[in-house]
């Protein structure tokens, strides 16, 4: 019975993505995608470029708009709310993005402390304690506070992101390629610190990584998304769901060969595409 | 003849290239159409969506001011310079025709008439457009494709409330502060050129100035300056907000806002100039005829 309870399958799923679609234009990216996050759970997706991977972690927050389907984030639709409502739950997610996304016109310290000023409960003394707390745990010194964020390399910005988005102490964090473009020790670093923000306050995490490394080591759960294009109609676009480990064992050639890094097919689609050009 | 030698199984060829050409050609059309009309929807519910912010929650001080410096204390100068110029220029340019038939005495009522009612107004817009207008899509563009308006939507704020309602509150009422500067340096400029550079007489001219412009011309002047401040931050911002990637799509955002916003603000300037005219001439019918 305990056993049970523990089990993921069986709670209530923190966000639920039923039978989603989104289409840009004539172009379908994501297709007929349903997915249920548990509570607690770090899910990684993975998928080559272009998959719509992005698409669908935006869509979790609803940057991005369903052309069909829905997504309910703790019992709620997020489609059926209004701007505000929106904009409200937002404040229960942290995301990180590819590239940090950090407010140009703002210094380090204004740009981690927006989401607790656009909350506006805290007083500007809470903020700035909060604020070197949290540069403080992603490695940066209190000096960062005034400089901008064109003054800071690729790491440290991507350390600022990820200190701006767990500031709130969000029930859900949503990294988009987190260790994309970093040497492998600051890839190290930013994955110690997805892990740290787990055991931290037991965080549901969606990490959009190419990184295997990342995946391996801090995901409780993978699933692999297939473009969409080169899929049959009746085909699902998720084509891999398990936990790490499984992923070595899988029989689909074409998690195998995403995981292992082998172009496989793809060469010889090039192949032929310059051969047709020639 | 031509016609009766292709076989049945031989397509008439020219024939069809021609057709295919025009469903080609309609094709095209009817894609600037749907286009066109889509953008112009997609402003339409822009502007909404942003008046409903405007009226929902005023923005915060402290992204409101910044965005007033920016229009209303960095165009001063520039606007103050481009109408000194335009008044003399317009100097220059009436003084010989004047000249011709002895009226030069009237000059000023003729240029201060232009500057206030048209000139003044549509220079500053213009300057605006120029200045702030493709900077606020080339801001925006750029946040739009470094991610930061998502990243700003993350963090439970709305953007167009947090980026839009403070652009536009900004050119709105910080326009006819710009046109009253156009105008007044624009009057002074004209004055200056007429009178110590053409040798034009001092009293005449101002009796003449002071004669012919009335308050209902500065208000016409300033009235029309609000929509056109209204049109620049909306066009801009829209603009900014619908950028494509890459660097192409940030300066095709920052030329296109530029562009479109000039071409508002001329047609703004005809329409609502002859629809005050119509009403001033409805409430005061002894003013003389709008059209003949």
């Amino acid at each position: 019975m305990v056993e049970l309870t523990r089990d993921n399958s069986t709670q209530q799923p923190l966000v639920a993505v039923e039978d989603l679609s989104v289409c840009f234009g004539r172009q379908t990216v994501l297709r007929n995608i349903t997915l249920r996050i548990p509570r607690g759970q770090t899910l990684a997706i993975i998928g080559e470029s272009g998959c719509g991977k992005t698409v669908l972690l935006k869509t979790l927050i609803g940057l991005v708009r369903p052309t069909q389907g829905q997504v309910i984030f703790d019992d709620q639709d997020l489609s059926q709310l209004n701007d505000r409502q929106l904009s409200r739950e937002r404040l229960r997610f942290g995301f990180v993005f590819q590239n940090a996304a950090l407010f140009d016109s703002m210094t380090i310290g204004q740009n981690v402390a927006f989401p607790l000023r656009q909350q506006g409960n805290c007083s500007e003394a809470d903020i700035q304690r909060l604020v070197l707390e949290r540069l403080a745990e992603v490695g940066l010194p209190d000096s960062v506070v005034v400089k901008k964020p064109a003054e800071l390399s690729g790491g440290m910005r991507k350390r600022v992101g990820v200190a701006r988005a767990s500031v709130m102490n969000p029930e859900m964090m949503l990294y988009d390629e987190p260790t994309t473009g970093l040497d492998p020790i600051m890839s190290d670093v930013v994955n110690e610190l997805m892990m740290r923000a787990r055991r931290r306050s037991s965080v549901t995490s969606v990490i959009v990584t190419h990184d295997m490394r990342t995946a391996r080591k801090v995901a409780d759960r993978v699933i692999m998304v297939y473009p969409a294009s080169r899929l049959g109609p009746d085909e699902s676009q998720i084509i891999f769901d398990g936990p790490p480990s499984e992923l070595d064992r899988t029989k689909d050639r074409r998690v195998r060969q995403f995981v292992q890094g082998e172009a496989g097919e793809r060469l010889m689609e090039m192949r032929q595409a310059s051969r047709q050009l020639d | 003849m031509a016609a009766v030698t292709h076989s049945s199984d031989e397509p008439d060829q020219p024939d069809n290239a021609r057709a295919n050409a025009v469903v080609e050609w309609i094709n095209d059309w009817g894609g600037v159409v749907i286009d066109g009309v889509s953008a112009v929807g997609d402003l339409t519910l822009f502007g909404w969506r942003t008046g409903v912010w405007l009226f929902t929650r005023l923005p915060r001080r402290e992204t409101l001011l910044p965005n007033f410096y920016q229009v209303g204390v960095l165009s001063l100068p520039v606007v103050a310079l481009t109408g000194t110029f335009i008044g003399m220029v317009l100097a220059v340019q009436s003084h010989f025709q004047f000249s011709q038939i002895g009226l030069e005495t009237r000059l000023g009522a003729v240029i201060n008439m232009s500057l206030v009612r048209e000139l003044g107004p549509v220079l500053a817009a213009t300057m605006l457009a120029g200045r702030v207008g493709s900077a606020m899509a080339a801001e925006l563009g750029t946040m739009r494709v470094t991610e930061q308006i998502d990243a700003l939507e993350s963090m439970g704020a709305n953007a167009l409330h947090y980026l839009v309602v403070p652009r536009f509150l900004a050119c709105l009422f910080l326009i006819p502060t710009l046109t009253i500067m156009a105008d007044f340096m624009g009057v002074v400029g004209a004055y200056f050129y007429s009178v110590f550079v053409l040798g034009i007489d001092r009293h005449f001219y101002l009796h003449n100035s002071r004669e012919f412009i009335g308050g209902f011309d500065l208000f016409v002047g300033i009235f029309k300056s609000l929509f056109f401040g209204a049109a620049i931050a909306m066009v801009s911002c829209y603009r900014g907000f619908n950028c494509t990637p890459g660097a192409e799509g940030v300066g095709r955002a920052a030329t296109a806002a530029f562009v479109i916003s000039f071409v508002l603000i001329l047609m703004l300037d005809l329409f609502m100039g002859i629809a005050l005219d119509t009403i001033y001439y409805a409430i005061w019918p002894g003013g003389a005829k709008l059209f003949f």
